[in-house]
């Protein structure tokens, strides 16, 4: 994950407390998706950016996730995602990051 | 007026190992943040040979020896496959070994601000004479090189940055000013990188098109850096200074950015000035992105496989005056990502590529090819950013089946028929649209194709003024031998007709 978002969820989470903050992906595959997860839960696995070993533990979804999808609107969410939601890997992005927030999400 | 046409184009791969090591900014970043790292001290292994770097499918097709289809008959990964009987030379340019790309450093320099050691000097001189598109001129800049106490004075004393071959430091690129930061020593040796690759390419369009110099009027170069000092970070203008390298002397020119969407943006700048006729012969050019190199290495050190990172791009294009031979470029249809558009990828994609469609009344496929951000997914695979050029093509068949021009089940059929494998290094403006050019004028003289579509891409929100992403495209149409304007043509009855209308508005006004 970019260094410099690492930093604004780092920030946010601060600000806000861990509870009240969920994160949103949108990454095109599960690979990038579980990475970034992985960052916002156990820390950066990278261990190249400020959340290199910080466990924040939050909530994150991606956005073409069954968790996602039923609690917005159908119309927006297949004006806005519905196209992806046909071009993307979605079974092995949910299993990505269920994987993920099983094991490290705190929330 | 008439369309503009794509003339031909200059297709060029730097090979820089040792840039990789001390001018990449994963490498960079990492020195500073963790310099211990266990990434650092396995990294070299990972490089590869400079003859493996030719025989690299992927490169040979950016050159220009096998087409951008043919990948598909070398099975992934391409790093393990080469192209046997591959040279340094394609039909559209040259692979650079690095020591020849340090000679073309000091040769672009102009402010005495490159040196380069004696013995480096005696061994590169007569490799770089024997370049065929380098001139004596060219070659005696060169000199004789300079002494290794002065070149580590300046590195000791004046933050001049270091160059490297074969792990040996050979010399330095000294700052051009002592406090100035858009004059430093890392800046200035990213824009002669830029400068240098823009020439190699510049000159390979030349000579792979046989395309007389100073027939050139203007210049638009569109890579990702920005040339200034202290007062004006992005004053420019590598376009003139490219340009008077290579000799252009009856050329100006200017340089357009707009991250990796630049080249795509430059094209079609140049097909609407010499649509207007405000010039004739109009190159657009880019050098490489010395920062890039290795930017994904971690992943392929960790994956154990070479650093594909290891070369930088540059292209040169040339769009002239309709011949009525060469593929034009129709700028009634062009598509762009407003400011309005948003960043859905459906509203992303309609707007880049059905609304230009939509205005000349045609299908998703009655593109024969759409040529988008043609990353190679050797590299980007394994770094977890998946097949870029795939998932584009998969969107616009998603936008098809959408729009009910394209069976759901014709999904895969269109990712074949109407994409290209990804070919191009993640150089950011060098992979965007634009690396088909040469490609896609053979397939247009030989008859293979009717209709292209060229797209680039752009993150702006990198730089922090916008939020917003960008991307713009037009298509490219086989010349029906017509240099007069069909789109944009009025007839004889139109005019009658339009004469008529004014002449009654005339005569109206005279009753009142």
């Amino acid at each position: 994950m970019d260094l410099e978002n690492q930093k604004r969820v780092k920030d946010f989470t601060e600000k806000f407390g861990a509870e009240n903050v969920i994160i949103l992906l949108g990454a095109a595959e599960a690979e990038s998706a579980g990475l970034a997860a992985e960052t916002v839960t156990n820390g950066d696995p990278t261990f190249a950016g400020p959340l290199a070993g910080v466990q924040l533990g939050l909530r994150v979804f991606h956005a073409v996730e069954a968790e996602f999808k039923e609690n917005v609107d159908a119309g927006v969410f297949d004006d806005q995602i519905g196209m992806m939601e046909m071009v993307l890997d979605v079974d092995a992005i949910a299993a990505e990051m269920n994987a993920i927030r099983s094991e490290f999400t705190k929330y | 007026m008439a369309y503009a046409v794509v003339k031909g184009g200059g297709f060029v791969l730097i090979h820089t190992p040792d840039m990789i090591t001390h001018n990449g900014t994963t490498q960079t970043t990492e020195r500073l943040v963790n310099p211990d790292s266990e990434y650092l001290k396995k990294l070299p292994n990972y490089y590869r040979t400079y003859e493996e770097v030719i025989s690299y499918p992927p490169n040979q097709v950016y050159i220009g020896t096998i087409k951008p289809e043919d990948l598909r008959s070398y099975e992934m990964p391409w790093y393990k496959q080469q192209v046997e009987g591959a040279t340094r030379n394609g039909k559209h340019g040259e692979i650079m070994p690095q020591e020849e790309f340090l000679a073309m450093l000091k040769m672009v320099d102009v402010f005495d601000l490159v040196k380069l050691n004696k013995e480096f000097t005696n061994m590169v001189k007569p490799k770089f004479n024997q370049h065929p598109l380098m001139t004596e001129a060219m070659v005696a800049k060169l000199k004789d090189g300079d002494d290794m106490v002065e070149i580590e004075k300046y590195l000791n004393e004046q933050h001049a940055e270091p160059l490297y071959h074969d792990n040996k430091l050979i010399g330095c690129v000294k700052r051009a000013h002592d406090i100035d930061p858009n004059l430093n020593a890392h800046v200035i040796l990213e824009n002669l990188i830029v400068k240098a690759s823009g020439v190699l390419a510049f000159q390979h369009l030349l000579d792979k098109n046989n395309i007389d110099v100073t027939t050139i009027d203007y210049v638009i170069e569109c890579s990702e850096e920005a040339c200034g000092d202290i007062n004006q970070r992005g004053g420019g203008n590598f376009a003139k200074a490219i340009a008077e390298t290579v000799g252009a002397v009856n050329a100006t020119g200017s340089d357009t950015r707009g991250f990796c969407a630049a080249p795509t943006h430059a094209l079609i700048e140049a097909a609407a000035l010499v649509q207007a006729g405000v010039f004739e012969n109009v190159v657009i050019v880019a050098g490489g992105a010395v920062a890039k190199l290795g930017m994904n290495g971690k992943d392929h050190v960790k994956k154990e496989m070479p650093v594909l990172e290891d070369v930088m791009g540059g292209f040169a294009v040339l769009i002239s005056k309709n011949d009525g031979v060469h593929p034009i470029l129709r700028t009634d249809l062009v598509g762009r990502h407003k400011v309005g558009t948003g960043s859905a990828p459906q509203n992303v994609i309609t707007a880049l590529i059905t609304e230009p469609l939509d205005k000349g009344g045609l299908k998703i496929t009655d593109v024969d090819k759409y040529s988008v951000e043609m990353q190679n997914p050797d590299i980007t695979k394994p770094a977890g950013a998946g097949d870029v050029p795939e998932a584009n093509y998969k969107m616009i068949a998603a936008l098809g089946v959408k729009r009910g021009e394209l069976e759901r089940t014709a999904v895969n059929t269109f990712v074949e028929k109407h994409g290209m494998p990804g070919w191009a290094p993640t150089q950011g403006h060098i992979p965007s649209g634009v690396p088909y050019l040469s490609h896609a004028v053979e397939a247009f003289l030989n008859g293979e194709i009717q209709r292209t579509m060229i797209v680039g891409k752009g993150s702006l929100f990198l730089g922090r003024m916008t939020n917003q992403f960008d991307g713009i495209s037009i298509v490219m149409e086989k010349n029906d031998g017509q240099t007069g304007d069909k789109a944009t043509g009025v007839s004889e009855t139109e005019v009658k007709t339009m004469i008529a209308e004014a002449m009654r508005n005339f005569a109206s006004h005279l009753l009142q």
